[in-house]
């Protein structure tokens, strides 16, 4: 599902992210720190990758880079078979249309409804007019299960119910990305749960793989591959214990 | 082609971050309404003390003027032999002359006793002076010695002379020590140099003002066949005519007055001045509250760019923005500058009115006051760092 939407050569259909021997520096000298170190990963169509592991140990930075945010400065990066590495601003900006990206907060635009709000991701697809990008918008609030709440702002929402919000705006701009992080960090442990399953029936559905990170032991349980972290190292884990 | 612009429509992105902060929007717009406004006055008192300097320059009945080279203005005109308007004649294009006296005279208000310095033109009441024809029936009167015609829109400060004359009473004055009596109303306007106007004969003006020259007249209306080239008639009669007269048409007579308070006096620059210090004003208040909404939004604006937005698109929310502040700030200025120069007409008689020039002027200044504040402002969003949002 969603692969006939992949653009490249046969090699990297079976994979949306490809990353190989990457690392990463922060600072210029004596200050210079690495925080990456020759890390590997493949995330298949589908498939929902989590990445936890201790605070500041380079998930974000990872998470950054294969969100095509910030610069490769060493090793390669291919995100749906595009090499990330020496692309320039105008090349990573258009390939960002099709990753979907759901933050620590849920960094909803504060003036806009909810319905809005999604519809400012449904507004990234070309050729659609205006009503059938509003009508995606809604349904993918329905989706999420805000169908009632389309015209309140994100003010007057529960914090499950926002993050629910921006992982509709993610998905209607029909990613074949979704990266994540954090998403349940600001929330109850049941609404949290709501979250990422949402999120995993949705990224199943679209065929859309996911790149989660996260501290919350309470939801490891959805990942199909489990990555821990340290150090900026790699450590490829098993599926987690159902 | 409607209906594609209707579908690829977009959220209002712009129109929103403004109106959902009602608070911060009306002090933008009532910033701008306030830069506009001074604008408006700053301008409108320019263009009216302009405008108001020739105030009589308009009315008289004349295709060329005749005037000395040594008048300067209105307020100091110097006077030149009657027989040069009289050699004039000599031209075939020249159809018929008024010879005019013109000085400032001190005027005793009948009242308080208090003198006070009044336009006073002296004609030969036979001769067509204004191209307004009420003037005629009344120009007989001061046939008589002594009398004159007073301008009833003059400043009050010259006392109660219309509703005595109208009431029926007779009025009566001193200039210079000569007794002279109203013999009639007219509306002229005040101007610049001049806040009344006073008509009479000519015999009365050389009764008032018994050191005038023989011969000498200040300002010599000359009126051309129908058909004939004004500007061709002035070149004529400055060849053929002696170094002592300056030929005009009379636009080149009202731009002369016009222009001798644009340049020799410093009105021009102090209300070009303050209409500058409206427009920076208005810049740094728009630019104040366009930099701290950009500034509030970054996380936003971020966000926008991680998903994918254009930063081009994203400058364009604020030159969007720009636009709305000035279209709605524009609106009231101009209200309120109509109610101003309506108020500013009944103080003063200064003939300031709104004009499409001005009211253009105003909102291409508000207009680039906006603009350029939101190009200022969109330098904060270069900050909007998308891999920091994470």
């Amino acid at each position: 599902m969603g692969l006939d939407r992949l653009e490249s050569g046969p090699a990297a259909s079976d994979v949306v992210v490809q990353v190989a021997g990457l690392s990463h520096w922060y600072g210029a000298g004596a200050m210079q720190r690495q925080v990456l170190q020759s890390v590997d990963l493949a995330i298949a169509p589908g498939e929902v990758v989590l990445l936890t592991g201790p605070s500041g140990c380079g998930k974000t930075t990872l998470l950054t880079l294969v969100g095509a945010l910030r610069q490769v400065q060493q090793g390669s990066v291919r995100v749906f078979g595009e090499e990330l590495h020496g692309a320039g601003r105008a090349s990573r900006q258009r390939l960002r249309r099709r990753i979907g990206m759901i933050f620590q907060g849920h960094n909803l635009l504060r003036c806009l409804s909810a319905e809005q709000n999604v519809q400012m991701g449904a507004d990234l697809l070309p050729g659609l007019g205006y009503r059938a990008r509003r009508d995606r918008a809604r349904e993918w609030l329905r989706a999420v299960g805000l169908g009632d709440h389309l015209g309140k702002l994100p003010h007057d929402l529960s914090g499950g119910q926002k993050q629910r919000v921006a992982i509709a705006r993610a998905l209607a701009a029909r990613p074949q990305l979704l990266l994540a992080d954090e998403p349940t960090a600001a929330l109850d442990s049941r609404s949290g749960r709501e979250v990422v399953d949402l999120l995993k029936g949705l990224a199943r559905e679209q065929g859309c793989g996911v790149l989660m990170v996260t501290h919350d032991p309470r939801i490891l349980d959805v990942a199909d591959r489990l990555v821990q972290m340290e150090d900026g190292q790699l450590s490829q884990g098993a599926r987690p214990i159902e | 082609m409607l209906g594609r612009l209707w579908q690829g429509r977009r959220i209002p992105l712009a129109w929103l971050l403004l109106t959902r902060q009602p608070v911060r929007l009306l002090v933008a717009l009532a910033g701008i309404a306030f830069a506009g406004i001074l604008m408006f006055m700053q301008l409108g008192f320019r263009d009216g003390l302009f405008d108001a300097s020739v105030t009589i320059h308009r009315l008289f009945d004349a295709d060329l003027v005749l005037i000395s080279p040594r008048s300067s203005s209105s307020v100091s005109m110097a006077g030149f032999p009657r027989r040069r308007l009289v050699q004039a004649m000599a031209d075939p294009a020249v159809e018929g002359i008024t010879p005019v006296h013109w000085n400032l005279l001190l005027w005793r208000n009948p009242e308080t006793r208090g003198t006070r310095s009044i336009l006073t033109l002296g004609f030969e009441p036979g001769d067509p002076l204004f191209t307004d024809p009420s003037l005629a029936p009344k120009a007989k009167l001061l046939q008589d010695r002594g009398r004159v015609l007073f301008d009833e829109r003059s400043r009050p400060e010259f006392g109660p002379v219309a509703e005595w004359f109208r009431s029926g009473r007779t009025v009566e004055s001193e200039i210079g020590g000569q007794r002279v009596r109203v013999a009639g109303l007219v509306g002229l306007g005040t101007s610049f140099g001049a806040d009344g106007n006073l008509l009479t004969s000519h015999e009365t003006y050389l009764q008032l003002l018994p050191n005038t020259p023989p011969g000498s007249i200040e300002v010599g209306l000359i009126r051309l066949r129908p058909g004939s080239d004004p500007g061709a008639a002035v070149e004529r009669l400055q060849r053929q005519l002696p170094a002592d007269v300056t030929v005009l048409t009379k636009e080149g007579f009202i731009a002369f007055e016009q222009n001798y308070w644009r340049t020799s006096t410093s009105i021009g620059f102090i209300f070009t001045l303050g209409a500058a210090m409206g427009f920076v004003v208005g810049w740094v208040i728009v630019y104040q509250i366009l930099y701290s909404d950009v500034s509030d939004h970054l996380p936003e604006y971020a966000t926008l760019m991680a998903m994918g937005y254009r930063l081009p698109s994203l400058l364009g929310v604020v030159a969007r923005e720009g636009l709305l502040l000035a279209t709605f700030g524009y609106l009231p200025a101009y209200a309120a500058g109509q109610g101003l120069y309506w108020l500013v007409r009944n103080a003063t008689q200064l003939p300031v009115t709104m004009n499409t020039t001005r009211a253009l002027t105003v909102f291409t200044m508000i207009l680039v006051m906006c603009m350029g504040s939101a190009a200022l402002a969109m330098r904060r969003l270069a900050d909007a760092d998308p891999a920091e949002i994470f």
